[in-house]
């Protein structure tokens, strides 16, 4: 083999590129945060899921403890069921409640989730009832809309 | 008289689909003597130098810029909106998933698409490849597969230094320069960006692109008139091909890739 000078230059080259793709793979799209921790499932029952998506972030205090799995739709109680892995670390009473938050005014969501006081914790399998639908701004809107109507009909009434 | 002569749009039919049948066996047999330009990596090596280092300076130069460019404009939009975090995350997924392999194969097409058609036009006027065909050496095998394969080889990895330096150049801009709080710009980056779906499709993007861009360039040394004429206009086509089919091949790509 001659010319082993390109031969340096060449891997430096193809160094520099895997370096970047790592770069962009690790630093960007943080693959070493993907946990390859045990994991439990737990379901939830929501009237209305907005814009949750699958790997949204579940949150308890703030702190990332799970991620939900998945979202499908239950033609029995006409209920969006989300299904969610929440890392084994954390143990949550049985009694704990779901309520889906917007982060920021534009950001993502994500769901909180709130500990309750059971003395028995959520194992595998379980499904937590207290459920916080998110906030649809339509009917947030028409909710306002409808009352100040009343208010309206209300102070209309006595006039004559 | 009519302005055309059916003769003539019916010879410029045929020798566009006579051009396209030529390239496509070129690609053809440009595939098929792979196994033994592979199995004198020397010469791929060496045009892997010619190709990739030489343009690296340029790429990252160019990567730096348009992250500084986009950092600064990014900012001034999304500060309206009071989301001046998402900064990172407007800056990496923009470069990763279109500017990057985008940008990367117009600037290779330039810088290394042209000298290559300017080599090999050159090498058939002055009557190399007519010798390597004399002394029973494939021209294809010996000259053009090593080029295209070196150039197969460079672009991804060329496409992710300039992602790279976009990024940095967006840190650049908004961390160091204007104060956007540092942890939420990564965070909202490594939040948003997914390996598969964003980085994933862009590195094939940009293989895609190394594909076409080595390909036309040597299509078109390949077929130039040997003469000096011959061979400034072969350049010139080069670069104006390639870039028309990287753009035209981004928007097809980007249908099928990140259709919701």
């Amino acid at each position: 083999m001659q010319r082993s000078k390109n031969d340096v230059w060449v891997g430096l080259f193809v160094l520099l590129g895997g370096a970047a793709i790592l770069f962009l793979a690790l630093q960007s799209a943080n693959l070493l945060s993907l946990n390859f921790q045990k994991t439990y499932a737990v379901e939830a029952k929501f009237d209305n899921v907005g814009g949750l998506k699958p790997k949204a972030a579940v949150r308890s205090a703030g702190v990332l403890v799970g991620r939900v799995e998945r979202i499908s739709f239950d033609d029995k109680s006409f209920q969006a069921r989300v299904t969610m892995a929440m890392e084994s670390r954390y143990a949550f009473p049985k009694d704990s409640s779901l309520k889906i938050l917007t982060s920021g005014l534009l950001g993502e969501q994500y769901l909180g989730l709130e500990p309750g006081a059971d003395e028995k914790n959520l194992v595998a399998g379980d499904t937590i009832t207290a459920t916080q639908s998110a906030v649809v701004l339509e009917s947030l809107i028409s909710q306002f809309l409808y009352s100040k109507a009343a208010d309206g009909s209300a102070t209309d009434k006595p006039k004559p | 008289m009519s302005w055309y002569k059916p003769a003539d749009v019916g010879l410029a039919v045929r020798r566009q689909l006579a051009d396209m049948g030529l390239g496509a066996r070129l690609l053809l047999r440009l595939l098929l003597t792979s196994g033994p330009t592979f199995r004198r990596f020397s010469l791929v090596r060496d045009q892997i130098h010619f190709l990739g280092n030489y343009s690296l300076v340029i790429i990252a130069v160019s990567g730096l810029f348009v992250g500084l460019v986009f950092g600064l404009q990014g900012y001034y939009t999304l500060q309206r909106y009071g989301s001046s975090e998402a900064l990172g995350l407007l800056v990496t997924l923009s470069l990763v998933r279109e500017l990057g392999p985008v940008v990367t194969a117009l600037l290779f097409a330039g810088r290394a698409g042209t000298s290559l058609t300017a080599e090999i036009g050159l090498m058939k006027a002055g009557e190399q490849i007519s010798v390597m065909e004399m002394m029973a050496v494939d021209p294809i095998q010996r000259v053009l597969a090593p080029r295209f394969w070196a150039g197969v080889i460079a672009m991804p990895l060329l496409a992710a230094v300039f992602s790279s330096m976009g990024v940095i150049g967006g840190w650049l801009v908004g961390v160091v320069m204007i104060g956007v709080d540092s942890g939420s710009f990564w965070s909202q980056i490594q939040g948003g960006v997914d390996v598969w779906q964003d980085v994933g499709n862009g590195i094939i993007k940009s293989v895609v692109f190394g594909v076409a861009v080595t390909f036309i360039a040597l299509l078109q040394g390949y077929e130039a008139q040997a003469t000096p004429e011959g061979v400034a206009a072969a350049t010139t086509r080069t670069v104006v091909l390639a870039s028309l089919t990287v753009l035209g091949l981004d928007f097809i790509l980007t249908a099928l890739m990140f259709v919701i």
